[in-house]
This record gives structure tokens, sequence and C-alpha cells, in this order.
């Protein structure tokens, strides 16, 4: 059978468990990833009408608070500093223009794809400091624990990471607190899974009593997430599902965990519009703070400045869409972004302003046609 | 003390072997190099007069006039180089705007220390590709610029044709119900070329680029079919960049259907593997026509007929919504709008 013929019999079967739910029901995509994936295959085009998804606080660098941001182009602008990052971090602004506009200025700011690119371009530079953005949830972390280790084993002694790794689960504690939010179950990212193992959300099932599902990133793996969380929702159950087993086990990967345990210790951290939660970010050990940039360089965080009229904390908080901001498509554009997830290939705004213009403009339409009635 | 040895055959001739900088500076290494290394390769009446301009024939009708630099990197890539890319690239340009392209200029920025080897075998290719496609290099230049101040080569070509009578094609002439054809698969060039950057040893890649003249195919439609809307090779920007823009400029609604567009298994494994979209990436041999809808079978028919157009596949066609859009009705039956790449951090592919 055709993919097309697959999904459109899942989808006749999920749109038979919508009907059944008969109220409106929201499920949230914990990455960025599962966002971006589902609104370019078309999945959100195939959602019943009571079924929405909303994005959670998954994309690296939408949760990313101002203040590193700022701390990076800081760093980035330096002479003596050769500054590393991925490249979604490029056009993020700060409260001083963005990585992409010193670079253009004539900072040294290199995209790199791997944590080893940064350490070659160390080695090869000895009279400069290299320094990497190290943001990312689980799934990067490992990569920088790797880099931090070689690094120390090959002796490299101009290299340095801003540590700002994030962990999922103490987000989706953070979010579960807030009694507004309205969210009867997550869709849980593959990828993140497969490093962490899926135990770790058993608290947030059995504590909150909200359905979590795991699943991969084709489209159809997920609708069928999509379609169990329903299922689960029409029982009123609220269980753990792996959809994955094929990447997920239940205690994760033993080899990526020992790394991150090894170089990293969980501290508090502040995220975008989450503020700081505790034990919720990466800190370099005592033991390797010889690789800590905030220390070589003696960075401060700021205060952060949030772009006014900007929804983006919402959006990424489940408590709007992007279409909900009044700056989406109009002010806020993918070619002139002005909060994160506007900028970040994972986010949500970026994603639903490449994918989904034309429901905003539609609904437009709609409401014009509402107000002449 | 120190024995120099003297195994090696003495260079009697080290210019012959790398570009140095007195190649570009108009002197008799100038004219060496014209001689020996460039000439050789390119000969023909109009160019061999030497002249400062080319002097050319003026037919009546409308003259296509088109430009366009190379900087590809690296130089030489699986299913071609620089010089076959910048030979292509003026050429389909030419082509889908209705000109039967005819002459090239070729300008050659050089760096200092390029290996001489190189530039005869980009040479060959040019001299190769222009007489696959029917044209001539009738006039140019070349530039010689320090170390560190270019990569390897630059080139730019521009080029001439003469417009076929009576064809404008224009997406003000997009009329809903208008068929959209594809002369082959996607993202082949962007990809072969981005794996061949990322070189990395547990990487072995099947891919090709597909870079190639589209004149004759092109020419061969025009002449065989009536109903022809508008034409455009999809290159940088990917097919994503065209249909948008299609969509865009005729204000019309387009709808693509991901299922019918041609492409390679493997081209699909290497962008999954590097989280690019297909759409998106770069082709150099690939051409969008839009077609009447009762000339479409004809269309694909004269399409399939050459070697460069085997795959050509209709993918879409106008709807009656004027609202400018681009409409993807996704492989898993989904839809979604496509946007218009922004081209960030995308290395040199063109």
């Amino acid at each position: 059978m055709t993919l097309r013929g697959r999904m459109t019999r899942l989808v006749q079967d999920f749109a038979r468990t919508a009907r059944t739910i008969e109220r409106d029901v929201s499920f949230m995509e914990i990455c960025g990833t599962h966002t971006v994936s589902a609104c370019r295959s078309g999945v959100h085009s195939l959602m019943p009408d009571n079924i929405r998804l909303i994005s959670g606080p998954g994309c690296p660098v939408c949760v990313t608070a101002q203040r590193y941001i700022d701390a990076l182009i800081e760093l980035g602008r330096r002479d003596d500093i050769t500054l590393t990052t991925y490249g979604d971090m490029m056009r993020v602004t700060g409260a001083d223009g963005s990585l992409e506009l010193a670079r253009s200025e004539g900072a040294d700011v290199r995209v790199i794809t791997s944590t080893m690119d940064a350490l070659d371009i160390a080695a090869a530079q000895p009279d400069r400091e290299v320094v990497f953005a190290a943001v990312g949830f689980e799934t990067t972390a490992p990569a920088t624990a790797a880099a931090v280790l070689t690094a120390e084993a090959r002796d490299i002694r101009n290299f340095t990471i801003l540590p700002c790794h994030k962990l999922v689960i103490p987000a989706m504690r953070t979010l579960l607190s807030n009694p507004d939010l309205k969210v009867d179950g997550f869709l849980c990212p593959g990828h993140v899974s497969v490093i962490i193992g899926s135990e770790e959300y058993r608290p947030i099932v059995e504590e909150y009593r909200k359905p979590c599902v795991i699943a991969g990133f084709e489209p159809l793996q997920i609708m069928a997430g999509i379609d169990r969380l329903a299922e689960q929702v029409m029982r009123g159950e609220a269980k753990l599902e792996n959809l994955y087993p094929e990447a997920v086990n239940p205690h994760g990967n033993p080899a990526a965990r020992a790394l991150m345990d090894k170089v990293f210790i969980p501290g508090d951290a502040a995220w975008r519009a989450l503020g700081v939660m505790e034990q919720s970010g990466l800190d370099l050990r005592p033991e390797y703070a010889q690789f800590d940039a905030f220390q070589r360089f003696g960075i401060v965080l700021g205060e952060d400045q949030e772009p006014p009229g900007c929804r983006c904390g919402e959006v990424i908080t489940g408590q709007c869409v992007p279409r909900d901001c009044s700056l989406f498509g109009t002010v806020c554009t993918p070619i002139n972004p002005i909060g994160p997830c506007m900028v970040s290939s994972e986010g949500s705004c970026q994603a639903w302003f490449k994918y989904r213009r034309n429901e905003m403009k539609r609904r437009r339409v709609d409401e014009r046609q509402e107000v002449i009635a | 003390m120190t024995t120099v040895s003297t195994s090696r055959t003495p260079v009697f001739n080290p210019h012959a072997r790398r570009v140095v900088l007195a190649h570009g500076g108009g002197g008799q290494l100038t004219d060496e190099l014209l001689r020996d290394v460039i000439r050789p390769r390119l000969t023909n009446d109009l160019l061999d007069t030497l002249d400062d301009a080319a002097l050319l024939p003026v037919q009546a009708g409308r003259l296509a006039f088109t430009t366009d630099s190379y900087v590809v990197q690296p130089l030489e890539f699986p299913g071609g180089d620089i010089g076959r890319l910048a030979v292509s690239g003026t050429v389909n340009d030419l082509a889908v705007c209705g000109a039967d392209p005819a002459h090239l200029s070729l300008s050659l920025i050089l760096e200092e220390g390029l290996d001489m080897e190189v530039l005869r075998r980009v040479l060959d290719s040019v001299q190769a590709t222009a007489e696959e496609a029917g044209v001539t290099i009738v006039t140019g230049d070349t530039k010689v610029v320090a170390r560190g101040q270019a990569d390897g080569m630059y080139i730019n070509t521009a080029g001439i044709g003469l417009v076929r009578p009576r064809r404008t094609l224009s997406t003000d002439r997009i009329q809903p119900g208008d068929v959209v054809i594809l002369s082959g698969t996607v993202a082949d060039h962007g990809l072969a070329v981005m794996l061949q950057r990322e070189a990395q040893p547990w990487i072995t890649s099947e891919l090709a680029s597909d870079v190639a003249p589209l004149g004759g195919m092109i020419g061969g439609l025009l002449d065989e079919v009536q109903g022809i809307v508008f034409m455009r090779d999809a290159t940088r920007g990917g097919l994503a960049g065209v249909v948008s823009d299609m969509a865009e400029q005729s204000g019309q609604h387009l709808t693509i259907d991901e299922a019918k567009i041609p492409i390679r298994p493997e081209t699909n494994y290497a962008a999954e593997m590097l989280g690019l979209d297909p759409l998106d990436v770069a082709n150099e041999g690939k051409v969008v026509v839009v077609v009447r809808k009762h000339k479409a079978a004809a269309a694909l028919r004269s399409l399939r007929a050459h070697r460069l157009g085997q795959r050509a596949e209709v993918i879409g066609a106008f709807g009656e919504d004027r609202d400018g859009l681009c409409e993807l009705l996704t492989e898993v039956g989904g839809r979604r709008i496509i946007q218009k790449p922004y081209g960030e951090e995308l290395p040199r592919i063109c």
C-alpha cells in the first residue's frame, strides 16, 4: 500500500476516535522536530476539528534565554575568540544584533555541524581561544561532553564551552505546575528518548495523570502517536506508550548518559519564558571548570530583554499558537524574525509561517465574514 | 653538510604547472597562457580573431542576453565541474526564455597557485559542453588574483541567443488549469556537491550532479508543442524556489503533488541525512515547464523523447484561487505551503 493509502486508513480510524471524544483536545509536541515534521509532512492539515496540536518547550534555540544569546554575541565580538556554533543560533537576535550580524562586521564566528570540528579549529590555531556554544537538550549534550573529554585527553587548552544545555523532563514538570495549561497529552520525542529512556516519563504519567506517547519523526509515526494519545483520552487513561521501541529502550543509551554524567551536573537554568527552573540545565562539574567559558572570560549574564509584543514565550509553553501573535507573519517573518521561534528551523513560528500560512489567511477571511455577518 | 638531491628532473618551466600572478598581467606570460592553454581548447573563427570584442552578425528579431558567475567549490565534482556548470547555466537561462543559445563569453578569475592541470581539464570541459550545447565561446578575459583572494577559480559567462518568433513566455500568461511539468529528478546537483565537500571516509555516494545544457531539449519542446506558457530552470533555491515564485508572480494558486516529483532514492537518503528538504536543493539540469492542460501530454512526450528528459513528470497544476500561494499535497496526503528557501548557511554549490 502507498504511504498515502496507509495514512488515509490511519486518519479514518483517528477521526472516529476523535468524534467519540466529543470535546476539544490539545496535544503538545514537546519537541520542535515533531512540530516541524508534522507541519512539513502535512500531518497538521489532517487533524480532525476537535484535535489541536500545540508546541512545547523543545526547540533548543527557542528556549535559550536572551541573556545567553547576549553573552554569545559578546564573546563572538572579542578579537581573541573564535566562536563556534550550530547554525541555528546565527540569526537569533539579542539586545545588540545577532551572531550573523557580528560575523558580517568581522567577528570570527564559525558554523559547525559537529563538536569535534570545534576541537579541530582549536587545535589548528593554538594562539586563539575557541568557544563552543553548547546549546540543546539531551540529544546534543553527550556530543558536548565528548568534546570536553577529548579536549582534556588531547590537552587542547584553548577550547571552552558556554554551557546552556537543557533537560526535557524538568521543563515538562514546570509546564504541568501551571494550572491554566490545557494539555491532554504529550507527544514525546524519539531522539531525546533514545538517550534518556522511556522510563523518564513515568513520573509525568503517574503524578500528573497525563498520557505520554513516544514516537519517531516520520509522518505515519507522528500520526500513530497522536492516535494513541486520543485513544487514551477516549478511554480516560493516562499511560506511557513507546511506539518507537526499535530505537528507544526503557533506560536510554548508557554510554551517552555516562558521558553526560561524567562531565555535567544538573543545575538551575534560565529558560526563555519559563524563568529559572531548578535542576533543569547542565553545568560543568568542578573538575572540568577549566573548560567553562563563563569562568575563563568572566562572563556575567545580564537581564533578559525580550522583544516587545513577541509571544514566543507563550508559544513554547502551549498557551497560544503562532497565529495568535499579532507580529506573526506581518512584522515577524523568517526573513526578519523578531522572536527565536521564527528564527529557528525547529521553531514553531517558522514552521507555521513556512507551511501553514494559508490557514491564517483563510482564518482572517473567515473572521472578516463573521464581522460582516 | 647538506646534499641537494638531484634525482628529480629540474623544472624548466614552472609557470606551466601552476598559475602565477604574471599570467594575468597582460604581458608575455598572459600571451603564453592564451596560446598554450586556452585558445587551443576553445578555438573558433570568432574567438581566433583576438580582437577586443567579438563581432557578431545580427539577424532581425529580439536577442536574449544573460550573465552568471560560478563559484562552486570543489571545482570538480561527481557529474561535472565548474566549466560544465558555467556553460550549462548560461545556456539554460537563455533557453528557458525561448531563445536559441548561440554565443558565450568566458571570464576566468584564477587564484595564484591553481594547478595548471585543473585549468586544462576545466577548459576541456567548457569546450565539450559548448559543443554539446551548440554554442561558441566568442570572447573572454583572464585575471589572476593573489593566493587567498579567490578559491581556486571563479568563472563568469555571459550569453546571447535569438528569441524564437512569437514566443512570449511569462508568468503573466498563467491561467487556472495550466499544468506544471518537471523534466527529471530533483536535488541531484546540490547533494552531489555537498557530499563531495563533506567528503568523509565512511560516506560513499553514488550521487552525481545533473549539470547539463538544456538548449536542445527545450528547443525541441518549443518546436514540437504549442501552448508552452512559461519555463524556468530550477537552480539555486531548488524546485521550491521556482514553484513558489511562479505562484507569487502569477498571483494564482499552484498545487504540487509530492508523490509525483521524481527523485532518486539515494538522493532522498542523502537529503535526509543532511537534514535538507530535497525541494530546496539546487539542480543544474532540470527545467520546470508550465503548459496549457490540453498540450500537457504532448509536452511530456517531447521531453521524454530527449536523453535529459526521460524522467519528466506532470507534478502539479494551477487552480482557481487567486492567492499567489504554492501548496504541496504531501506524500502522505496532507497539505502545506511550499516556501522559497531563505538561503542560509549553504555551501557554495554553483
